[in-house]
């Protein structure tokens, strides 16, 4: 609007040119021709993409030319981060863990005692066909009373029974999916419905408090993991409430030439964005250094128990989610800070 | 193109640097701000760049009351006035290139026709050569034509300028005020508020005289016909 105005009333008022005084550069091309004015001016896409691209790797460039604070940020973004994710790693590896002990939860069922060998060996048949059950192991009385009289030490005391008091037992264990204490609880429920069952029995003590246990656990780290990400907002934050202070000048200037809050706000952001995804990797060495340290001695241990277990450090989805996560944490700490100083710089 | 319509500046600490100023730039003039120290050139200045408020009045520039500019929209106004001020100078940790392009980049324009405006620019203010250096590298009337640069490279239909001569010799200073002239001749609105009066009554502008906050006189130089 001004444009077109001016350049009208321009043209009104032009007096002719005083004798050229200025000399001009040999090699001169354009000239300029005023006011050509169009507004309001909105970038294209492409430009506008590749003004973010451009600012991504200014700041980034920014970072690498004082690259011992830069590193010194990062390192404690790192180490913030490395915690939380660490032990959730653990937790994993606990449940994995956990999984591979699926004898210890299993299901006895006791049978009545008119309940015949045959009748029994037809029951297990026809449990093994169950999809929630993965094998099913009869013990008669008779293998019972040996195994009892075996391992109890009271052989004499058996002997003087007329009667075997044992019972048949059938041992069912459920498959790995069925293992959740709600998954076992609804199989036990069948089992003792079974005809010829007298008592199902699950060895539910312990999954249900390690299943407490790993809540716990995981609500623990959850309740750390909040308290470090607040930490690394902080951090973030601060930094960049030092660097919008280092720039108060360029600030001021860019404001003066038209620069929208937007466009002021953008390289501290990224700035921002590169300190958490930084942070995040150094995150991830550290966590998988750890779990590669510790991997050999619990495999030696594991051994011991005649398990295979081995520790996992953290997958590809965790990886990714981990540097997701310090990039947001970054680009937020930087919006806070920048968000609650930047409209305190103002030309003057 | 400016017009001050009964405009009062009373600064926080309770100084009126303008009192009720009335007053009127004709669009495609150049014209020339002077005074005594403290008569409210700066402050008239400010006020058009919208980096202070009025106390009460209206400024209207091409017809627009920057009473009514919110605070969102000032980059927008301030896009199309270029403004060259002693103090707002240059970012010395980039090179006069990046400098000069900074308007250009902020308004988004492509990367080609930021190339050809900077350098069109930079010829206007004979500093074609220097693209690539920093300006701590140039000399002080050097800087201040970079700052000329920045502030025509996006084609303002208005220029304002504060002491842009301030600390240069009489013969920098001549040419600063007819790279001014140049701008002018091709259209552009052009307020310099200068001390140099010695400078100006060899000019052939209208000059606005302040008084502490008031307007004083307007008219041209004795020594220059009309
Ligand atoms: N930010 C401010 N806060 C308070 N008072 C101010 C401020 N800026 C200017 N003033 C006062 O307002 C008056 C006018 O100042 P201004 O800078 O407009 O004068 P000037 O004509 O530009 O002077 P000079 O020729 O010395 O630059 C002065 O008395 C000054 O002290
Ligand atoms: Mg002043």
């Amino acid at each position: 609007m001004i444009g077109r105005r001016s350049r009208k009333r321009g043209a009104a008022v032009r007096r002719p040119p005083p004798p050229p005084r200025q000399r001009r550069p040999r090699g001169a091309r354009a000239r300029l021709t005023w006011p050509r004015l169009r507004w309001p001016q909105l970038a294209s896409p492409r430009v506008y993409a590749a003004r973010h691209l451009q600012v991504l790797i200014e700041s980034l460039g920014r970072l690498a030319r004082q690259p011992v604070a830069s590193l010194m940020t990062a390192a404690v973004i790192g180490i913030a981060l490395a915690l939380p994710s660490g032990l959730l790693t653990l937790l994993d590896n606990l449940q994995r863990l956990s999984l591979s002990w699926e004898g210890t939860a299993s299901i006895s069922v006791f049978l009545h005692d008119e309940v015949t060998g045959d009748r029994a060996r037809k029951l297990a048949e026809e449990l093994r066909s169950w999809p929630e059950i993965s094998t099913v192991n009869y013990i008669s009385r008779d293998e019972a009373l040996a195994e009892f009289r075996q391992h109890s030490g009271f052989g004499e005391v058996l002997d003087a029974l007329e009667t075997n008091p044992l019972p048949g037992v059938l041992v069912v264990e459920p498959t790995r999916q069925d293992l959740t204490p709600a998954g076992a609880e609804v199989l036990l429920e069948r089992l003792q419905a079974l005809e010829g069952a007298d008592l199902a029995q699950l060895d539910l003590q312990w999954v249900q408090r390690f299943a407490a246990l790993m809540e716990i656990g995981r609500r623990g780290v959850l309740v750390v993991g909040a308290l470090l990400a607040l930490a690394v907002l902080l951090i973030v934050g601060n930094t960049i409430r030092l660097d919008i202070q280092n720039r108060r000048e360029e600030i001021e200037v860019t404001k003066l030439i038209g620069g929208t809050d937007a466009f002021i706000r953008r390289p501290f952001l990224y700035t921002g964005f590169w300190y958490g995804l930084g942070g995040a990797l150094l995150a991830w060495v550290l966590v998988q250094l750890a779990f590669l340290l510790l991997r050999g001695p619990v495999a030696h241990l594991a051994g011991l128990y005649d398990s295979s277990f081995l520790l996992q450090p953290l997958g590809l989805l965790d990886s990714l989610t981990l540097l997701l996560a310090g990039a947001l944490l970054g680009w937020l700490g930087s919006g806070l800070a920048v968000s609650r100083h930047l409209r305190d710089i103002e030309p003057s | 193109m400016i017009r001050f319509d009964n405009v009062s500046k009373r600064y926080p600490g309770g100084h009126e640097a303008l009192r009720g100023l009335s007053l009127h730039v004709p669009a495609g003039q150049l014209t020339f701000l002077t005074g005594h120290s403290g008569a409210g050139k700066s402050t008239l200045l400010k006020l058009i760049s919208l980096i202070e408020r009025p106390t009460s009045g209206n400024i209207l520039i091409d017809g627009q009351n920057l009473n009514r500019v919110s605070r969102r929209q000032i980059p927008f106004v301030r896009r199309k006035v270029g403004i060259i001020f002693q103090n707002h100078q240059l970012l010395f940790d980039r090179t006069v290139f990046d400098n000069v392009a900074l308007p250009l980049i902020i308004a988004g324009h492509d990367h080609r026709e930021i190339g050809r405006r900077v350098r069109a620019a930079l010829d206007k203010v004979g500093l074609l050569e220097h693209e690539r250096a920093y300006p701590i590298t140039l000399s002080g009337g050097e800087q201040q034509r970079v700052g000329i640069a920045r502030a025509v490279v996006n084609r303002p239909p208005l220029l304002l300028a504060d002491e842009p001569t301030g600390n240069l010799d009489p013969e920098l200073s001549r040419e600063i005020m007819h790279l001014f002239e140049q701008f002018n001749q091709v259209g552009v609105t052009v307020l310099i508020a200068t001390h140099d009066i010695d400078l100006i009554s060899r000019l052939n502008h209208p000059i606005l005289i302040l008084k502490a906050g008031r307007l004083q006189a307007a008219g041209y130089a004795r020594g220059a016909a009309p």
